[in-house]
């Protein structure tokens, strides 16, 4: 599949605005950072609708017509693309409230009830996200159910070090919080490992199989257009292994060992040094999941490749 | 109603001229123009609805040349459809995947969903377009009934496409899929397609004597020389025979 740009900076940005409002809405009732006031849950909160904004904002970039993306509100019942734009839309009045009533009334019953409404939405909102692509029967290296569950783990470990990250700026006790980002990196590593095992696997309908000349061996002969077609550039994009192999190194290097190294040099050391080092925790794990996220579309292989003269996906 | 296409590759050619009259109806129909980039450059490139490939099935001396028309099979659990979040993407009652352009905001999810590469995004107007079955000709009364038709079927030089109804187990369609084995293409992935491309025929076995397949006593380029002599000798006495009987 053709990595666009747009839909990898969507993927990746929305996704780590969500991961971070998941988290900060049980930053002091789960007691991952205790001592966080109501204004700090606010302004990290304000910067994670940012974050989401400018990833939805650039999901419409890939739009050919974009005249017409109100009308992805109506098909609701059929189409994830059309759930998750519901659900984006939906998150936002929420999310607001939320906002506002940790910033009027501060840590009340309320406060902390609509935080947790808003963590599950944003949850909902990401999964309809992955299915997207998570639904495809046409290419098997998305339609597995590791796939949601990779997006919304991927998230929140952006979203984990984002908070420490906020919570450094203010000078808060981060023990608890680390903790948590470090088995949520790990959880999310040993399920990323699985899933390049899964697609290494051959699996699906082959040319044979495709064409249903099962007895003899197919070969393409003459694909019939001299050009480039909207298949060929959309489908047809390929990669070379030695890249994809060093793209899978990238991918774990910056979005698990690189974070972990970081939390674990900077635990004894001052705020100072704490500061620097969340810091450069979540730069380099939004990187390695900018990198994952080019990965699952640069070895994504759409079955109509078969007809084009690819053997298997 | 199950409206769709059968296409025999028995006796497909691979010639596109399905392809090229589908082009010049549909371009100028109702879901026209299908846009060309480029279309006097070095790389031109362009909106079909109908894609024609070429397979060698099995190797030399057993290979077999294999011509594979593709377009929309109208699926009847069409992903193409459920996939599409403005609902520009529909199925007729009659069985016709179509794409109403004014409601397309050209997301390509459909083209994703679609395992056979039926749908082309036109990036000149920015929406997703796919064959109509001839929508805009096989309903036209002002035709004569002959020639209410997908302009493919109509075109096809060696009548290797048939056009009907797979509700109708008494249709042309029907019955050519019972008689020939037809079969559906990846029908695993679940979205019951419903065109039918019939297999190629077993031919009967050509029995190759020793003669025919110029295996003389001799070797080397001697007996290569000998062969020709022969073939050129034996043309010529059927050439005598056959102007020697008309004079």
């Amino acid at each position: 599949m053709h990595p666009a740009l747009s839909v990898i900076f969507f993927t990746v940005t929305a996704g780590s605005g969500y991961g971070l409002l998941i988290l900060l809405a049980f930053a002091r009732p789960a007691g991952l950072l205790p001592d966080i006031s109501p204004d700090q849950i606010v302004f990290t909160g304000l910067f994670g609708l940012v974050l989401v904004t400018a990833g939805l904002l650039s999901s419409t970039l890939h739009l050919a017509n974009p005249r017409n993306a109100w009308r992805a509100f109506t098909r609701f019942r059929t189409s994830w693309l059309s759930r998750e734009a519901v659900f984006a839309v939906a998150f936002y009045p929420l999310a607001l409230a939320w906002l506002a009533t940790e910033w009027f009334t501060g840590n009340t019953v309320a406060s902390n009830l609509l935080g947790f409404l808003s963590a599950a939405l944003a949850v909902i909102v990401f999964i309809c996200t992955a299915m997207i692509y998570a639904s495809l029967k046409t290419i098997r290296q998305w339609n597995t159910r590791l796939v949601p569950a990779l997006f919304v783990l991927l998230a929140l470990v952006v979203g984990a070090l984002l908070l420490m990250c906020a919570g450094a700026l203010s000078g808060l006790e981060l023990g608890r919080l680390a903790v948590l980002a470090v088995i949520l990196i790990v959880v999310t590593a040993i399920l990323k490992f699985i899933y390049f095992k899964v697609i290494g696997a051959p699996a699906g309908p082959t040319m044979n199989s495709a064409l249903n000349f099962t007895q003899a061996s197919m070969r393409l002969l003459d694909v019939g257009h001299s050009g480039d077609t909207f298949h060929t550039r959309e489908f047809g994009h390929q990669v070379a292994r030695a890249r994809l192999f060093w793209a899978r190194i990238a991918c774990f290097a910056l979005a698990f060992a690189l974070p972990v190294l970081a939390l674990l040099i900077s635990w004894p050391g001052d705020s100072g040094a704490k500061l620097a080092m969340t810091l450069l925790a979540a730069l380099s794990a939004y990187l390695g999941v900018f990198v994952e996220r080019w990965l699952f579309f640069a070895e994504a292989r759409h079955v109509v490749n078969l007809y084009h003269g690819a053997q298997r996906t | 109603m199950k409206l769709g296409l059968v296409i025999d590759l028995d006796t497909c050619v691979g010639c596109h001229a399905c392809a090229v009259a589908c082009k010049q109806w549909n371009t100028s129909g109702t879901t026209g123009p299908l846009s060309d980039l480029e279309p006097y450059g070095a790389e031109p490139s362009g909106v079909w609805f109908n894609r024609i490939r070429h397979y060698e099935a099995d190797v030399h001396p057993n290979s077999k040349t294999v011509n594979v028309p593709m377009s929309c099979m109208h699926c009847e659990d069409a992903a193409c459809v459920t996939v599409c979040p403005t609902g520009a993407s529909w199925k007729r009652d009659d069985g016709i995947v179509l794409v109403d352009q004014s409601k397309c905001m050209g997301c390509n999810l459909c083209a994703w969903a679609c395992p056979y590469g039926a749908r082309e995004l036109d990036e000149d107007s920015g929406v997703m377009k796919k064959c109509t079955l001839c929508v805009d000709r096989i309903y036209d009364e002002q035709l004569p009934e002959s020639q209410r038709q997908p302009v493919c079927v109509l075109t096809c030089p060696t009548s290797a496409r048939m056009f009907g109804d797979f509700d109708d187990p008494e249709s042309d369609v029907s019955r050519a899929v019972a008689e020939r084995g037809g079969v559906a293409q990846m029908p695993e992935l679940g979205y019951a397609p419903v065109n039918r491309y019939l297999p190629p025929r077993e031919k009967p076995e050509v029995t190759v004597s020793d003669e025919t397949r110029g295996e003389s006593t001799a070797g080397g380029a001697a007996g290569l020389i000998g062969k020709w002599m022969k073939r050129q000798k034996d043309s010529f006495d059927r050439f005598g025979k056959r102007t020697g009987g008309e004079s």
